[in-house]
């Protein structure tokens, strides 16, 4: 019997198909969407993605592997991405960080216990004449101070969807 | 949320006073081969950072045969200290669109992509107005402007979080559904190229420019810059300045010069195009940004005296370590050997030897590697070996 959870996520990725196309090209837009809504890519969902698109499903997790916003672990329902970049570090993102580890209680590269927030290193974000910069999930952030650090941790906490939904 | 638009300072850009839809209309006017002819009259090199003549890559595109041809416009702004494209997003999207537009008429294109990177994603929304406004007023579609059969279109998609993605060739194996990992070249794109048609990727300032000089005529840009380098240049200046954003320069402006405009006279040393580009120390500050002495696609990130250049190498270095895309050995073994030396030199505790044979491996990677990522990762680390001796060899061991 099939799990009723593996016939919604069927059926989601039936519709991404429909609308995306079942060409091998969809297959990071496809990625890309239930990365947002799920936060994770597991191993039954890269399955189900490679029988509709008829492909490998080591392709899947490949492809899934190589790229930054699309890797497999699960995120919390925020992630934030703090830029490492030299211009982001003239300007003082060290300290930045430490509040954000500091108020989140985490690491970089990971996610708080309560699943609310992921912590991530971002290549350049394209801010490095307002630094430090970071995005909160796709919207960004300016000359953050380690006191702003902790007022977007806290907004991350109260809220439970994610802000660019 | 809302659609962000966040802007830069800066100097006043020539974009802003380019009128939208004349250029499309004048090149509308003209030939195929006279559209192409004019863009390399202009002498337009692209803005991405290789300098290819734009009128020469689409000449090539128009030579293949086919009815399925693209036309990509690289967003994906990847290079550290790079953001002026961000910034003509936001605020020239349409003359990007035209530029794409024109593109696709002197190719024969019939669908153009806009290739944005993830980290822009809250530009996206705006982008998709642009392009639908664009629709509406007919200057995108079929028949666009009047033209009996002149049918584009322009699509946006998004990239995953891959610098390498902003190498055109793995920009189209991601858009293909592929991992970002760069092909061999020949054959080039815009011979075979998205799903093996003609394909021209062009960056997003080359588009811009485009649709500024079809809109003001090709003596009017070549009347900026110098002989080779034609026209004027976005920059994107940062780090150890007053005045860091965009500032729009003629070709052939000194370091010492861009540095007077930004407020950042003090530096010791600037990088110049980001963290595959070189560190010009003080000393060299009356070179030129241009083709022929300093080619750049903009990236301006400024060093001030209080820094410690091995900081520098080793944040570079980091970044490379991370986005190598792995498929090639002398670019994933080699950047993490330069790592290792510079935290070595950090600790002063690099032995000669080691060194020696890093700087040669630095060497190898730069004519063995299969894409510019590892072609020119070891530029900044060995320019500032060469530059900063002293500072770099008369650390004291650590404890
Ligand atoms: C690792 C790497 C990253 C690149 N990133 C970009 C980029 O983000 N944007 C861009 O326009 N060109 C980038 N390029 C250059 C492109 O391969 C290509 O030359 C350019 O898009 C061509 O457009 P242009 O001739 O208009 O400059 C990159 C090249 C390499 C090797
Ligand atoms: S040089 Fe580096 S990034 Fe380029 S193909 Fe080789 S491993 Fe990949």
């Amino acid at each position: 019997m099939v799990a009723p959870q593996t016939e919604e996520l069927r059926v989601e990725i039936a519709g991404l198909v429909d609308k995306l196309g079942p060409g091998r090209s969809s297959l990071i837009p496809i990625l890309q969407d239930i990365k947002h809504r799920h936060r994770e890519l597991d191993s039954e969902t890269m399955q189900v993605v490679a029988e509709m698109l008829d492909i490998h499903p080591v392709e899947v997790y490949s492809v899934a592997s190589f790229y930054a916003f699309l890797h497999g672990a699960p995120q919390g329902a925020h992630v934030i991405r703090l830029c490492g970049t030299l211009s982001c570090d003239f300007a003082g993102k060290d300290a930045v960080a430490d509040a954000l580890c500091d108020e989140l209680g985490i690491g970089f590269g990971e996610t708080t216990a309560d699943g609310q927030v992921t912590l991530e290193w971002a290549s350049c974000i394209g801010m490095c004449d307002q630094g430090p910069a970071l995005l909160v999930d796709d919207e960004v952030r300016t000359r953050v101070t380690p006191d702003d650090a902790r007022a977007i941790v806290a907004a991350c906490r109260a809220d439970e969807g994610r802000a660019d939904a | 949320m809302s659609a962000q638009t966040i802007d830069s300072q800066g100097n006043a850009l020539t974009y802003a006073t380019i009128e939208r839809d004349a250029g499309l209309r004048a090149a509308l006017d003209m030939t195929r081969p006279d559209i192409i002819d004019a863009v390399s009259q202009s002498g337009l090199k692209g803005r991405g950072g290789a300098g290819f003549p734009t009128g020469m890559k689409w000449n090539f595109c128009a030579a293949e045969k086919g009815d399925l041809k693209y036309i990509i416009c690289n967003a994906d702004e990847g290079e550290p200290g790079t953001f002026k494209d961000r910034v003509i997003l936001s605020r020239f999207a349409d003359l990007v669109l035209e530029g794409m537009t024109i593109g696709g008429r002197a190719i024969g294109a019939t669908l153009g992509i806009v290739y944005l990177r993830a980290e822009y994603t809250y530009l996206r929304p705006h982008l998709n107005e642009v392009i639908k406004e664009r629709r509406k007023r007919g200057v995108l579609g079929t028949s666009i402007m009047g033209v009996e059969g002149f049918d584009f279109d322009i699509i946006v998609a998004m990239g995953a979080g891959a610098y390498v993605c902003g190498e055109e060739t793995a920009l189209i194996e991601s858009l293909e559904g592929f991992r970002g990992e760069p092909r061999n070249r020949p054959p080039f794109p815009a011979v075979a190229g998205l799903l093996n048609n003609p394909t021209v990727v062009n960056n997003v300032e080359t588009l811009a420019s485009v649709a500024a000089i079809f809109a003001k005529g090709v003596d009017w840009f070549k009347a900026f810059g110098t002989d080779k380098s034609t026209g004027y240049k976005l920059f994107s200046v940062s780090g150890d300045c007053e005045k860091p954003g965009v500032y729009e320069f003629p070709w052939g402006i000194t370091v010492a010069a861009l540095l007077e405009e930004v407020g950042g006279e003090g530096a010791k040393a600037v990088q110049i195009g980001g963290a595959s580009g070189v560190c010009v120390p003080a000393r060299e500050f009356a070179r030129r940004l241009a083709f022929e002495d300093i080619p750049t696609g903009g990236s301006v990130m400024v060093i001030g005296p209080q820094r410690d250049m091995l900081d520098v190498a080793e944040n570079f270095l980091e970044f490379f370590v991370e986005e190598s895309c792995g498929q090639c050995t002398p670019c994933r073994l080699g950047n993490p050997q330069m790592l290792k030396a510079v935290k070595l030199l950090k600790e002063g505790a690099c032995p000669p030897k080691f060194l020696a044979d890093v700087k040669a491996l630095g060497q190898t990677m730069m004519v063995a590697s299969k894409c510019g990522l590892g072609q020119t990762s070891p530029s900044a680390f060995l320019s500032i070996l060469e530059h900063f001796g002293d500072e770099i060899h008369d650390r004291a061991p650590s404890a």
